[in-house]
């Protein structure tokens, strides 16, 4: 399976750039997700991969292959839109045989990659509807089957799920993993949802304004957020990036937060270290805080606060501490949170290891 | 709060949507002085449009005897189809006398060419430029659009010359032709309107799929069109039959029309003028658009009743 690789992509729409410059390399048999807000170029970026929309500048190579000026059949990949764009006047069958009839495939093989998509997305009982007849979850799967179908080494989804209820989001997230497990095409897939990109992805790009803020695996982009649009942008509820001063002075690297609380940095490992007096902003994990009242073995700082709101989501319970102006979000156990009602003060830890550092003027990770 | 039908939520009209949900109940039917005075209006207009084609049926079916006698509102005394006959079969128009049956399959064979001809081409051209990136695709939607709306008379002449120089002027084909190049720009603009319409992703799928302009069109898209095409059907074809001026002008002696043949035959100056049989003429030359209205209507419904046009 071919790797995909995007050189100094820009795209413009009349004035508008809407990618700027734009390099992004995805290796064979990756399962990469692309995340960012609304707006940011995504379903652009997929376009131009797909030959649908004209690269303004730069070059898109598929294997070895420069296919910048190929059209979007001769690219040899398949894509799912995210309207599921099936004709409507041909049968599932139709649907699935019209891109392997293009392709001149004998008739035997174009029945027998019918038969083995049906039976992957079990579609038998289906195959003589018409997608009027079908409902958003067989729609979806005929989508799915009439892009596996074509064996296309490179497969684009488009926020394939969205239209999808919980449950049936669920299943469908599993089934995509498992095809990818079996087949290893090399995938890119646009969400906004980060449960799907952190299951599924072996690698993940943050775009945002046209541009990688971030590419790496989910645990990489997660845990080492390469800077502040990362950090705030995946998790949910958000990390916690809390503004405060960097100072040596006792003889180990600290921060001092603006609400008077210091936070022991010795367990951080600093890419570059900052001077001292330098504004930093220390971002906490919701996730990672000691449970309300407890400790961890090496606190990085304690904080001491009033509840204002307790959520409960069912897995978990997330607290809102009064902390400065602001908000601190804690997500804790449900039945530790139990006693606990706003107005209480609780005492909160956090682990030396789990501090996530940045430069208050570049927003870069330190 | 003001009305609570004002907070219903929208309803949600997607491709697999097979009946329109009713929007609001409906209210129950009352006659008052709004209504009575447009059925007033409405019973007026009927008639103005009845109490002629009830003459000219009656007529139709009379001898020239009880014509003679006046009393156009009354009955046939004796039913008779002789005027049909006549009409279709004896009628003279100029200096041939076979009846209206001549102009009949001339306009038959100018329906079928210009028909064939301007519908697929329309189609094909208003694809092209509703789906697919056309250089100067606006300009020519401009001239297309500017080109609807040139009255022929200006260019009558003009189109004269350029038949005259095809060898084709005094003929059928002439004819066939000028219908075809005149009702392509507003028959282009409607395929093209009613396929800008098609989701975009549909298209992208297809090219992805196939990228075929012929294939696309064939196996995506023209299924597609059964409702435009209805359309465009029932509006050429009641246009080219009920044509008279182009007829006129281009067919020469040799390719006239249904309605011209009409002209002639009711104008004859020859003899005495059979009322009846002029009824008669004009009624069969309106029967033809009228069967495709009824034929074509019908498929029309079902055509939307059936619900899987569009996705
Ligand atoms: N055909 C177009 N003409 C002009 N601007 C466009 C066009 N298509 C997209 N844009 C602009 O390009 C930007 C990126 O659009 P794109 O569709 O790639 O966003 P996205 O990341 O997919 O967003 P979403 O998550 O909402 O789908 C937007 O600002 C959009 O307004
Ligand atoms: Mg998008």
């Amino acid at each position: 399976m071919p790797n995909v690789s995007f050189e100094h992509i820009n795209k413009s729409y009349g004035n508008l750039a809407v990618l700027d410059g734009l390099n992004l390399d995805v290796e064979d048999s990756d399962f990469l997700v692309l995340l960012g807000p609304s707006g940011c170029g995504k379903t652009t970026l997929l376009n131009l991969l797909a030959g649908l929309v004209e690269v303004t500048s730069g070059r898109i190579m598929i294997g070895d292959r420069d296919v910048t000026e190929l059209d979007p059949k001769d690219r040899g990949l398949a894509m799912v839109f995210q309207s599921y764009a099936l004709y409507p006047t041909k049968t599932v069958r139709g649907n699935l045989r019209f891109g392997l009839a293009a392709r001149k495939l004998d008739a035997a093989e174009i029945e027998r990659r019918i038969a083995w998509a049906s039976n992957l997305l079990q579609l038998d009982p289906l195959l003589g509807r018409k997608p009027a007849q079908l409902s958003g979850g067989q729609r979806q799967r005929v989508a799915i089957g009439r892009a596996l179908v074509k064996h296309a080494d490179v497969l684009l989804f488009d926020e394939p799920l969205s239209n999808l209820d919980a449950k049936l989001r669920t299943e469908m997230r599993l089934e995509i993993k498992k095809l990818h497990d079996e087949l290893k095409p090399t995938i890119v897939y646009v969400t906004h949802d980060q449960i799907e990109a952190m299951t599924m992805a072996t690698k993940i790009a943050v775009m945002n304004g046209g541009e990688i803020q971030q590419f790496g695996s989910p645990d990489e982009v997660y845990e080492r957020p390469q800077n502040l649009f990362v950090a705030g942008f995946i998790g949910s509820p958000q990390m916690n990036l809390n503004p405060g001063v960097f100072s040596l002075s006792t003889g180990h690297p600290l921060a001092a937060l603006r609400s008077g609380v210091q936070v022991d940095l010795s367990g951080y490992a600093f890419g570059h270290t900052p001077q001292e007096g330098e504004e930093i902003i220390v971002g906490f994990r919701p996730e990672h805080f000691s449970a309300p009242n407890g400790t961890v073995a090496e606190p990085a700082a304690t904080f001491d606060l009033t509840v204002k709101i307790i959520e409960r989501t069912g897995s978990d319970t997330i607290l809102s501490l009064a902390y400065e102006d602001r908000l601190l979000a804690v997500r804790t156990e449900p039945d530790r949170a139990s006693a606990l009602h706003p107005g209480d003060t609780v005492s909160v830890a956090y682990p030396k290891n789990k501090l996530n550092v940045f430069a208050a003027g570049s927003g870069l990770r330190l | 709060m003001s009305d609570p039908l004002a907070v219903r939520p929208a309803i949600r009209l997607n491709a697999g949507t097979q009946e329109k949900p009713v929007l609001f109940p409906r209210r129950k039917s009352r006659i008052n002085g709004r209504s009575v005075a447009v059925l007033v209006f409405l019973a007026m207009a009927a008639a103005f449009y009845c109490v002629p084609l009830y003459v000219l049926v009656v007529t139709s079916f009379k001898t020239m005897e009880q014509i003679r006698q006046g009393a156009i509102f009354a009955l046939p005394t004796e039913w008779t189809w002789e005027p049909w006959n006549f009409a279709w079969n004896e009628a003279c128009s100029g200096i041939t006398c076979e009846g209206l049956k001549v102009g009949f399959w001339n306009s038959v064979k100018i329906l079928i060419p210009s028909l064939i001809a301007s519908i697929s081409l329309s189609a094909v051209t208003g694809y092209a430029l509703a789906l697919w990136n056309v250089r100067w695709a606006g300009t020519f939607l401009f001239i297309l659009f500017m080109a609807a709306f040139v009255p022929f008379q200006i260019i009558m002449f003009p189109l004269i010359q350029l038949t005259v120089h095809m060898g084709i002027y005094g003929s059928l084909w002439a004819v066939a032709f000028i219908h075809t190049v005149m009702t392509m720009p507003i028959v282009t603009l409607i395929f093209r309107n009613y396929y800008k319409d098609i989701p975009d992703e549909l298209i992208k799928a297809a090219m992805i799929d196939s990228g075929s302009f012929w294939r696309i069109f064939g196996e995506i898209i023209l299924p597609m069109s059964a409702n435009i095409l209805i359309v465009v059907l029932i509006m050429q074809i009641t246009h080219i039959w009920n044509d008279y001026l182009i007829g006129v002008t281009f067919g020469g002696p040799g390719g006239q029309p249904m309605t011209v043949n009409l002209a002639n035959l009711v104008t004859v100056s020859t003899g005495t003028v059979s009322y009846n049989a002029n009824m008669a003429a004009a009624l069969l030359t309106a029967i033809p658009p009228l069967v495709i209205y009824f034929v074509l209507g019908k498929f029309f419904v079902q055509g939307i009743s059936a619900g899987a046009i569009k996705g």
